[in-house]
C-alpha cells in the first residue's frame, strides 16, 4: 500500500454511525432534545429539558416508589401456559419464549411488598416490555394474589398499570380477567383498605375497563396515554383528527376522570401521604 | 317478516329456495310442461332437500361461520326477546346523567310471572333502527344506566336477567370523554356487588368488554351459534396477522364458539338453536331460552345468589388444569 494513502485527507472529521453507541443518546420524543441517558435515568427518565415522563422499567419504577432496600417479591402461581395453542403468524409460544428473554420477569408483572415513604404497602406493576404489558391469565392471576395479600396482610394496594389491554393470543379467558381482577379488588375494598392506581403511559383497553379505573384514588402520570377504544381505533369510526391532548392525563383529569396528574419525584410521597390520611395513620 | 338473507355459505339453500319459488310460479300459471301433480311432488321432494341440507350446512358449521350467523341480520335481537319472554314490560329510560341510551334497553316486567329486571344490547333491524340503536354499542350512559337498574333490582329483591349481543362498547370521542372504560368498570364491579341472582344470555355477538360489562352472572348462557370474544376476528387478524382478510383464521385461533367456551369453562350453558338458526324459527327459539333462564333462576335460588359466590366463581374462572 502506498504510504500516500495512509494520509487523512483533509476536512471534516465523521465517525460512522457504529463508533457510537447507539445507547449513549436518547432523542426526546416530546421536544426533540438529545439527552444523555445517564442524565435522563438519574431524572427517573424525566427529560431533563421539557419534563417528558418517558417510559420507564418495571425494576426503575421500584426504585423510587419503593424505601431502599425494602422490597420483597411476592411469588404468583403460574397458570397454564398457551391454554388455546394460539398461533398467527408466529405462535403465542414463541412470543413467550421471546418476551421472558427480553424482561426479566415470568410475565407481564411483578408483584412486591415494600416501603413507600414508610407505609408498607403492596405494589403490582405491569410490564410493557413484556408483550405490550397485555393480560392474560398469568397478569389475572398477579393482580388477584395482590388484593388477596393486601387484604390478608392489612395493607394497602398500589397498581401500575402499562399496558395495550387484554391479550388477544389467550382469547375469552384474557377477557375473563377484566372480571376476575375486579372480583379480587371488591373484597380488598370491602375490607376497607386504600386502593391506589397509578395509570401509566400507556393504559388502555380492558385494563382501563377494569381494575384501572376502580382505585379509590386515581392518580395519573403527565403525559400518559390512557383510553378505552386505542385512537387509531377512534380515528377508523369517526373519519376525522383527534382533539389536541386526547386521552393524555392531563385531558383526563379535565374530564374528571382522574384525580391528579403526578410527576416522578412527587408520587412516593403523595401515595404516602394518602394512604396515611386514609387509613388514619 | 323481512325477505329471507342467505349467507355466503348457503348458497346451496338459496339455489334450492330460487328453484322452488320458481316452480311455484310455473303452478299458478298453469301453463307448466309438467303435470300439477308432478309439480307438488317435485316442491315436496325440494322441501325435504332443503331441510336436509339446511340439517348439514348447520351441524358442521366453521368458527367463522358462526361469526356470520351470529351476526345475521334476522337474528332474534334483544326486543325480540323482550317482546316474547317479558310479561308488563315496562322500559325504562336514561342514566340520569346525561342521556339515554337506546342501544341498551333496559326496564322491569315480568318473566313467567315472577318480577324482574332486564337489560339488553338492541344492534336494530333496518337501517333506521339500527342508526337509533347505535349498532348495538352502548356509550357510557348506557352502561351507567345499567348500573342504575342493578341498584334498583338490588333494593326490590328482584333477578337481573340480560341478552348480550353487540360488536363491542363504542368506540368514539365522546365517548372516551366521558369515560367509557370507568362506565364499564363500575357495571362490572356493580354485578359483582349484587345479592339478586344475575342470568345473562349471550344472543348473538359477545363483543369483547362491552359485553362483558353486562354478562358477569351467576349463569351465563349461550345461544349454539352464538359468538363471545376478546375482539372481533377482523380486529384480531389486523392485529396479528396485520390483514384483516384473515379473519376465518383468527375466528379458528380465538376459540370464540359456545363449545369452546363451555369446555374452557366460561359459561354455563348453550342453548340449542332450532335447524337452520335461530333467526328461522323465533317461537322455538324463545321457548328454548325461556325454559334455561327458568332452570337457571331456579337453581341460583337453590343456591342462594350472593355478591360473595360470584365474586368467588369468576375468581375461579381460567385456573385451568392440564389435560
Amino acid at each position: 500500500m502506498s504510504w500516500l494513502r495512509s494520509i487523512t485527507k483533509p476536512g471534516v472529521f465523521t465517525r460512522s454511525k457504529k463508533d457510537v453507541k447507539a445507547n449513549v443518546w436518547v432523542k426526546c420524543p416530546s421536544c426533540g432534545d438529545m439527552l444523555y441517558r445517564k442524565d435522563l435515568a438519574a431524572n427517573l427518565n424525566i427529560c431533563t429539558n421539557c419534563g417528558h415522563h418517558h417510559r420507564i422499567s418495571v425494576q426503575a419504577r421500584l426504585a423510587y416508589l419503593c424505601d431502599e432496600g425494602t422490597t420483597q417479591e411476592v411469588s404468583v402461581p403460574a397458570p397454564k401456559v398457551d391454554p388455546l395453542k394460539f398461533k398467527d403468524r408466529k405462535s403465542y409460544a414463541d412470543r413467550l419464549k421471546d418476551a421472558k428473554k427480553a424482561s426479566d420477569g415470568e410475565d407481564a408483572f411483578k408483584v412486591v411488598i415494600g416501603d413507600v415513604d414508610g407505609v408498607t404497602t403492596v405494589l403490582c406493576l405491569l410490564d410493557f416490555a413484556f408483550m405490550a404489558g397485555s393480560m392474560g391469565t398469568y397478569v389475572g392471576e398477579a393482580i388477584v394474589k395482590a388484593a388477596q395479600t393486601a387484604k390478608e396482610k392489612n395493607l394497602p394496594l398500589v397498581l401500575v398499570p402499562a399496558s395495550g389491554g387484554a391479550r388477544m393470543q389467550e382469547g375469552i379467558l384474557s377477557l375473563m380477567q377484566m372480571a376476575r381482577t375486579t372480583a379480587a379488588i371488591l373484597d380488598l375494598k370491602d375490607a376497607g383498605l386504600p386502593y391506589l392506581v397509578l395509570l401509566t403511559d400507556p393504559t388502555t383497553g380492558g385494563v382501563t375497563a377494569s381494575f384501572a379505573m376502580q382505585g379509590d384514588v386515581l392518580m395519573a402520570e403527565p403525559g400518559a396515554l390512557i383510553g378505552f377504544a386505542g385512537p387509531r381505533v377512534i380515528q377508523q369510526t369517526i373519519g376525522e383528527t383527534l382533539p389536541e391532548g386526547f386521552q393524555t392525563a392531563e385531558y383526563l383529569k379535565d374530564h374528571g376522570m382522574v384525580d391528579m396528574v403526578t410527576g416522578r419525584h412527587q408520587q412516593k410521597a403523595e401515595i404516602a401521604k394518602i394512604f396515611k390520611i386514609l387509613t388514619k395513620a | 317478516m323481512a325477505a329471507e338473507h342467505f349467507l355466503d355459505f348457503e348458497a346451496p339453500l338459496q339455489d334450492l329456495k330460487t328453484r322452488m319459488t320458481e316452480m311455484r310460479k310455473l303452478e299458478g300459471s298453469k301453463e307448466g310442461e309438467l303435470p300439477i301433480k308432478d309439480l307438488e311432488e317435485e316442491l315436496n321432494r325440494l322441501h325435504i332437500k332443503e331441510k336436509s341440507v339446511m340439517r348439514r350446512l348447520y351441524r358442521n358449521l366453521t368458527p367463522w361461520q358462526k361469526v356470520q350467523v351470529s351476526r345475521h341480520p334476522n337474528r332474534p335481537h334483544a326486543k325480540d326477546y323482550i317482546r316474547h319472554l317479558i310479561t308488563d314490560f315496562v322500559p325504562l329510560a336514561g342514566d340520569r346523567l346525561y342521556a339515554e341510551d337506546e342501544a341498551m334497553q333496559s326496564g322491569i316486567g315480568k318473566f313467567l310471572g315472577k318480577s324482574v329486571v332486564v337489560l339488553g344490547i338492541e344492534k336494530g333491524k333496518n337501517t333506521a333502527d339500527r342508526v337509533k340503536h347505535n349498532f348495538g354499542m352502548p356509550k357510557p350512559e348506557g352502561y351507567r344506566k345499567a348500573q342504575r337498574l342493578m341498584d334498583m333490582a338490588e333494593k326490590f329483591g328482584l333477578p337481573v336477567v340480560t341478552f348480550v349481543d353487540t360488536p363491542g362498547a363504542f368506540p368514539g370521542v365522546e365517548a372516551e370523554e366521558r369515560g367509557q372504560s370507568e362506565a364499564i368498570a363500575s357495571c362490572i364491579e356493580k354485578l359483582l356487588t349484587l345479592n339478586v341472582p344475575v342470568v345473562s344470555v349471550v344472543t348473538g355477538e359477545g363483543g369483547s368488554g362491552g359485553a362483558l360489562a353486562v354478562a358477569v352472572a351467576d349463569k351465563v348462557l349461550m345461544l349454539e351459534h352464538s359468538i363471545y370474544s376478546v375482539i372481533s376476528p377482523e380486529g384480531c387478524a389486523s392485529i396479528l396477522w396485520r390483514d384483516a382478510r384473515s379473519a376465518s383464521t383468527a375466528a379458528q385461533a380465538l376459540k370464540l364458539t359456545s363449545t369452546d367456551l363451555k369446555k374452557l369453562g366460561i359459561i354455563d350453558g348453550i342453548i340449542k338453536e332450532p335447524v337452520g338458526g335461530a333467526q328461522r324459527d323465533y317461537t322455538l327459539t324463545m321457548k328454548r331460552v325461556s325454559a334455561e333462564i327458568a332452570k337457571c333462576l331456579n337453581e341460583i335460588e337453590k343456591a342462594g345468589a350472593s355478591k360473595q359466590s360470584r365474586r368467588a366463581k369468576f375468581i375461579a374462572l381460567t385456573r385451568l388444569n392440564d389435560n
